[in-house]
This record gives structure tokens, C-alpha cells and sequence, in this order.
């Protein structure tokens, strides 16, 4: 019975994020419809555009499920996008230099993860000097912006301007040409890295171990669960997950700098948590964070398609919504606390 | 049987052992640098009288400069030593704060709606309760979701984190606003000889320090920290003192975000307070208070933030760059919290036990 309550609970939650990306997008298309909001090229730009988030707030649900943070990842992708950027510019070929940030990704996260498993530090304070590492890494690698062209590289160049064009959505614009819908291939790794996740979550025995230490670390441990071990595989799997979306972020940018991807690692969180993730860890699912990334990206697409608000208002607007979920939260568990009682 | 502690085991209790050696390995790099380089070995501890066409004779040398540019982050710290102390938690969004407070300033001084002033439209007491009030407010919401609500610290102030830098975005109508005057500056200047920014942070840091010790407020505070049930029952409101902690750390943003301003003579929401927040969280880590709340140790967070200064400024002289300054941060950080992280202590304290008995059978 209690079980069920709580199950109820969090599955509202979910159906909440997505019944308001849903009320948000038909707001969108009902004020901005003359502007084309309404076409389903709208709704794949927002794909396009967070390519790279999708990929690394999932990273951030995984550990967050181990009621741990990580706050290192925005650094982490600026990092990778100037070693891409360098890397290329200097006449290495896509593909090992791919393989190279992936590397850094799997070993950047076992130092993490070490430290915050084995050595039993606060990952907070763990990843913020992974955050400043990497920050300053960045710095090091080179402090100039660094842009992708077709003749730094043409593969890579390629690979960012491919247009998979999907057979159904399109529209016949004001001069009678078809415009087909296309997603490019950010898209593609990004909604791959969602359902491979997605399975690994909820069928694999290292996804459930992953709940189970963050519902509580004690009765994991006493269930037989490597608890260190868990923490260490978790930060290994977002900051690899934070590489690739690295790598897609990279795709849309097409360039290296110091002050790139500022504020993305908050980003994530705030994706995460709007998709019902708690920060306490054990409840979370990567289809709400989707969810909580579409909802970041409408609010931005709204604002730009406005044109005459700030630029500041998605901050304010995702911090509202923060703000409205994470009171929900906190009273579905005081609702709980009461019902145990 | 109590043995007598010996002078060496004093010395390992010491709550200041860490941030004190930290700054004297600072102090030690700088003194090897300058005499490497043919230097007189102390120019850093160097503290002249200089003539400024700006500010008159002013004290001039290295020690001065990181007491004074380290004055925002000492005085973030005392505020975020309390807020971790009572709450287990950090709060991350004193440098947005700091922003936010520092533009609502610059804008009621500037008389609303002009970018550039030299006068200032209304007097600087306004301006400065003005940005403090916002501040406190900020701080009020901080406290009210992680008392009252029970939130996590972190999660609830990220909120903040994000939103106040934008507000202050708004509140400026996405410009920078100058405010070129005199008094304004004075705050971020200079007092006589003295550099104002220190003798704020000196009197912040007093007056906490008294009421901490002449009331049994920093008492409360430690005992919600250590156990907030048990002091509920002892009699303490604890989600009162929790909600005050957050108050004060917002009061203390507030300043911090005015004395920057009053330096950088404009509100440039962009970079006023930008990861300071880290600053603030490292200082109160490096002053060997435990993140995980209970008791504190507000000297300690103070050595701690000028040790951060003392950092940054010598990496500075040694020719690091602003952007890769952080990379040795990083690594210094990691190093400190190793050494206190709990396995490692215990590895050390395994050993020490085995040197003594091994030291006892010889005998």
C-alpha cells in the first residue's frame, strides 16, 4: 500500500513535467504561431540546440541517483570543444581525437569518482575543483577562440552540417518551395545516450544498485552492494556521458573557448530536477530530465521568438519553474512523511 | 591514566594547523621566487608609503593588496560559515547575490535609468541600505525553503544561483551603470592611508565575532548544526536559527557585492561576484570547519579566505594567467580535502598507533 502511494507520487510528478512542457509548447505555438512556432521544424531546432544538454543532463540523473552532484560538466565540455578545436586545428583527424576526449571523459571521472567514493569527500567540493581543472585546462590548451572551419577539418565539418532529413512534417512555405523537416546528428547520439540510459536504469543490475545506494547508502551496503564501487562507476558514466555531449555540443558551435558552455552544469541540474529528480537521490528518471530539457529549451525558443524580451528572462523563468518544482517536491514529502506516521 | 600531551600532539590538534601552514607555504613560495630571481627574499612582506596621483599616499605593497582584494571573500566567508554550520549545507548563490545587490545600488545611486552618472542622484546611505535590503531579502527566500520547506541547501539556493544575476540583468535594463564619483568610491578606495575594503571586513568580522561570543547565538547555531532534533527538544527553534543563518550569509552578500561595486565603480552584473561563491565555500573547507556542519571555526574561515587571496596573487606574480590560475586551485583543493578526508586520517591514525606500540614492547 505504501508503496504504491509513493510510486503515485513520483509518477505524478513526471506527468506534471510533461503535461507542462505540452502547455507550454501549445502557449508557444498559439502567441508566436504567425511567427512559425507552429512548425515541426520549431520543436527539432529545440532538439538541435540541446543536443549536448540531453546527453549530459542524463549524465547528471545518474549521479544524482547516487544522491551525489556534479558540477564539473560545463567545464568539462568547454574543455573537450577546445581540445577538439586545437586538436584539429593542428592536423589530427577527427575520429582519435573523438576517441581522445571520450579517454579524458572516462579518466576525468574515475578521478572524481575515487575521491568521492573511496575517499569519502563531498562530491560537491569534488567536482568544483574538477570544475576549476577543467576551467582552467581549458585556459591552457589555449586561450584565443578557436573556430572549426572545412578546412581545419573536413569530416568533422561534415558530420556537423549533415541534415537528416526525416520523411514526414514538412510544410510548403510562402514561395511554394517544401521544406522538409531535418534533425542533424547531435540529435541522433543524444536520443541513443537517452534510451540506451533509459534501459540501463531500469533493466541492468548496476541501474538499480545505482537507486538502491541512493535511496539509502546503509541498507545497500548491508544488501551486499559495493556502495564505493557504485559512486565510482556513476561519476565515470556521466563525466563520459558529458564528453559526448561534449562532442554534440561541439557540432552546434563548431568552435574552442575559455567561456564556453558557462552556467551548463546548472543547467542540467535544474533539467534533471524539473524532471523529478531528487537531490536526495533514488527517485529520478531520464525521461522526466528530457522532458525538464525541452522545457529549458521552449522557454529559450519563446523568449528568442519574441525577440523584444531580455535575454535574462529564461534564466529568471527556469529559476520560477525550480522554484514551483521544488516546492512540489518538498510537499509530496512531507505528504509521504506523514502517511509513514 | 592521563598522559601529559606533548607539545607535538598539541600542535596536531590545533583547529588552525591547516589554513596557518597553508599560508606559510605561500608566504614560503613567494620568498624562494623573489630571492630565485635575484629579488630582495621579502619584498612580499614589503609594506611602503606610496604617492598616487589618484588617492594621495596610500600604503602600498603585497600584503596590503591581498588583505584588500581578499576582503570580499572574508567577508562572504563569515556568512557562509554560519550557513554551514547550522545547516549541513552550502550556499551557493552569495556571488549572484552579490550581483544583484551591487546592481540595485549602482541603479537607485545613478537615479534610475541612467547608465553613467558622476553625481550621485540621491544620498549613498540609500544606495548602500538599498543594496543590503535586496540581499537580506534574497536571504530571507534562501531560508524560508531550507527551514521551512526543508530543502537542500544546495538545490534551494541554486535558484538564486541562476535567477538573482539575471534580476540584476533587469534591474539595469542589460547595461553596465557606471557611477564615477568620489564618495561612491571612497567604499572600494581608500580611508587615509588605509584601504576602506579592509577596515569593512575587519569591522564585519569583529562585530560577528562579539555578538558570536557575547550572546549564546553561536552556541545555538553549533548545536542546530550538530543535531537539529535534539536541540528542537533542548528548547532551540531550529528552523528559526537556520532561516537567520541564511538571513546574515544574504546581509554579508549584500556588503560584498557593494564594496566590489564601490572598487570596479560600476554594477556589471556579468562579473560582480562570479565564482565567488567558490571562493566563499573554499575559504570555510580551508579554515578546517567541516562541511558537514556542527561545529565551526570563524578565524579559521577568515585565514582561510586571505589564504585563497594570498593564492591567486601569487600565482599572479609568478606569471600564471587569470584563466589558468584555476587549474592550481584545483589541485590545492584536492590536496587539502584528502588530507582530511576520513579514510586517509584513519590510514595515518593506524599508523601512529602501530609506531607506538611498537615503541612500548621496545621498551
Amino acid at each position: 500500500m505504501k508503496t504504491k502511494s509513493k510510486l503515485n507520487s513520483n509518477t505524478l510528478l513526471l506527468l506534471i513535467t510533461i503535461a507542462l512542457f505540452f502547455v507550454l509548447y501549445a502557449g508557444g505555438c498559439i502567441a508566436y504561431g504567425a511567427k512559425g512556432f507552429t512548425h515541426f521544424q520549431t520543436f527539432l531546432n529545440v532538439m538541435i540546440t540541446n543536443a549536448g544538454l540531453i546527453s549530459v543532463a542524463c549524465g547528471l540523473t545518474v549521479v544524482m541517483l547516487t544522491a551525489g552532484i556534479d558540477i564539473s560538466v560545463g567545464a568539462l565540455v568547454a574543455m573537450d570543444c577546445m581540445l577538439l578545436a586545437v586538436g584539429m586545428q593542428n592536423g589530427i583527424g577527427a575520429i582519435p581525437m573523438i576517441i581522445l576526449v571520450l579517454v579524458i571523459g572516462l579518466v576525468f571521472g574515475a578521478v572524481q569518482g575515487y575521491l568521492v567514493g573511496y575517499l569519502q569527500i563531498q562530491p560537491f567540493i569534488v567536482t568544483m575543483a574538477g570544475m576549476f581543472f577543467a576551467r582552467g585546462m581549458t585556459a591552457v590548451i589555449c586561450t584565443d577562440q578557436v573556430a572549426i572551419t572545412a578546412d581545419t577539418n573536413q569530416l568533422f565539418y561534415d558530420i556537423a552540417n549533415a541534415k537528416i532529413i526525416l520523411p514526414f512534417g514538412g510544410y510548403t512555405n510562402n514561395k511554394g518551395v517544401y521544406m522538409a523537416p531535418f534533425i542533424r546528428v547531435g540529435v541522433v547520439i543524444a536520443l541513443l545516450v537517452l534510451l540506451i540510459i533509459f534501459l540501463m536504469l531500469r533493466y541492468t543490475k548496476f541501474g538499480r544498485s545505482l537507486y538502491a545506494v541512493g535511496g539509502s547508502e546503509q541498507s545497500a551496503a548491508m544488501m551486499g552492494l559495493n556502495v564505493k564501487m557504485t559512486k565510482l562507476k556513476a561519476h565515470i558514466l556521466c563525466s563520459f556521458l558529458a564528453s559526448i555531449g561534449g562532442i554534440c555540443y561541439c557540432l552546434n558551435s563548431m568552435q574552442g573557448s575559455v567561456q564556453q558552455a558557462t552556467g551548463f552544469e546548472m543547467d542540467a541540474i535544474s533539467s534533471s530536477v524539473i524532471g523529478g529528480t531528487l537531490l536526495t537521490g533514488g527517485v529520478g528518471n531520464v525521461i522526466g530530465t528530457f522532458f525538464g530539457v525541452l522545457i529549458n529549451g521552449t522557454i529559450s525558443s519563446i523568449v528568442k521568438t519574441n525577440g523584444k524580451l531580455a535575454s535574462s528572462w529564461p534564466n529568471i523563468l527556469t529559476a520560477a519553474l525550480l522554484f514551483v518544482f521544488i516546492v512540489i517536491q518538498s510537499i509530496f514529502a512531507a505528504i509521504r512523511e506523514k502517511q509513514k506516521a | 591514566m592521563k598522559k601529559e600531551k606533548t607539545f607535538l600532539q598539541k600542535v596536531r590538534e590545533w583547529p588552525l594547523l591547516l589554513p596557518v601552514v597553508a599560508l606559510f607555504l605561500v608566504m614560503a613560495v613567494n620568498i624562494i621566487y623573489d630571492a630565485a630571481n635575484g629579488n630582495n627574499p621579502f619584498t612580499f612582506f614589503m609594506i611602503t608609503l606610496q604617492n598616487t596621483t589618484g588617492n594621495g599616499t596610500i600604503l602600498y605593497g603585497r600584503i596590503i593588496d591581498i588583505l584588500n582584494r581578499g576582503s570580499e571573500a572574508a567577508i562572504l566567508a563569515i556568512g557562509m560559515t554560519l550557513v554551514v554550520s547550522s545547516s549541513a549545507g552550502t550556499d551557493i548563490s552569495v556571488g549572484s547575490v552579490m550581483a544583484l545587490a551591487a546592481s540595485v545600488c549602482c541603479v537607485m545611486l545613478a537615479g534610475f535609468g541612467e547608465t553613467s552618472v558622476t553625481e550621485l542622484r540621491m544620498p549613498l546611505i540609500f544606495g548602500v541600505i538599498g543594496g543590503i535590503l535586496i540581499a537580506c531579502v534574497c536571504g530571507m527566500f534562501n531560508g524560508f525553503l531550507v527551514a521551512y520547506l526543508k530543502i537542500q541547501p544546495m538545490v534551494a539556493t541554486l535558484i538564486l544561483f541562476s535567477a538573482a544575476r539575471a534580476i540584476g540583468f533587469l534591474v539595469n535594463n542589460n547595461m553596465i551603470v557606471y557611477v564615477r564619483n568620489d564618495t561612491f568610491g571612497k567604499i572600494g578606495g581608500f580611508t587615509g592611508i588605509i584601504p576602506t575594503p579592509i577596515i569593512i571586513a575587519l569591522v564585519c568580522v569583529v562585530l560577528t565575532a562579539l555578538i558570536l561570543k557575547k550572546t549564546a547565538l553561536g552556541t545555538y547555531i553549533q548545536s542546530v548544526g550538530i543535531n537539529p532534533k535534539a536541540s528542537r527538544i533542548a528548547g532551540l527553534s531550529s528552523v528559526a536559527i537556520i532561516f537567520m543563518t541564511y538571513v546574515i550569509c544574504g546581509f554579508f552578500a549584500g556588503v560584498a557585492g557593494i564594496v566590489k561595486a564601490s572598487r570596479i565603480t560600476s554594477a556589471d552584473p556579468n562579473n560582480v561576484g562570479l565564482y565567488m561563491e567558490m571562493d566563499a565555500i573554499l575559504a570555510v573547507a580551508l579554515g578546517g570547519n567541516s562541511l558537514g556542519g556542527g561545529k565551526f571555526n570563524l578565524t579559521g574561515s577568515i585565514i582561510g579566505a586571505y589564504t585563497i587571496q594570498a593564492i591567486t596573487t601569487t600565482l599572479y606574480a609568478l606569471g600564471v594567467s587569470t584563466d589558468q590560475a584555476p587549474v592550481f586551485k584545483a589541485i590545492i583543493v584536492i590536496m587539502i580535502v584528502a588530507i582530511q578526508a576520513p579514510p586517509v586520517q584513519a590510514y595515518f591514525r593506524k599508523r601512529r598507533a602501530a609506531k607506538l606500540a611498537l615503541q612500548q614492547e621496545v621498551a
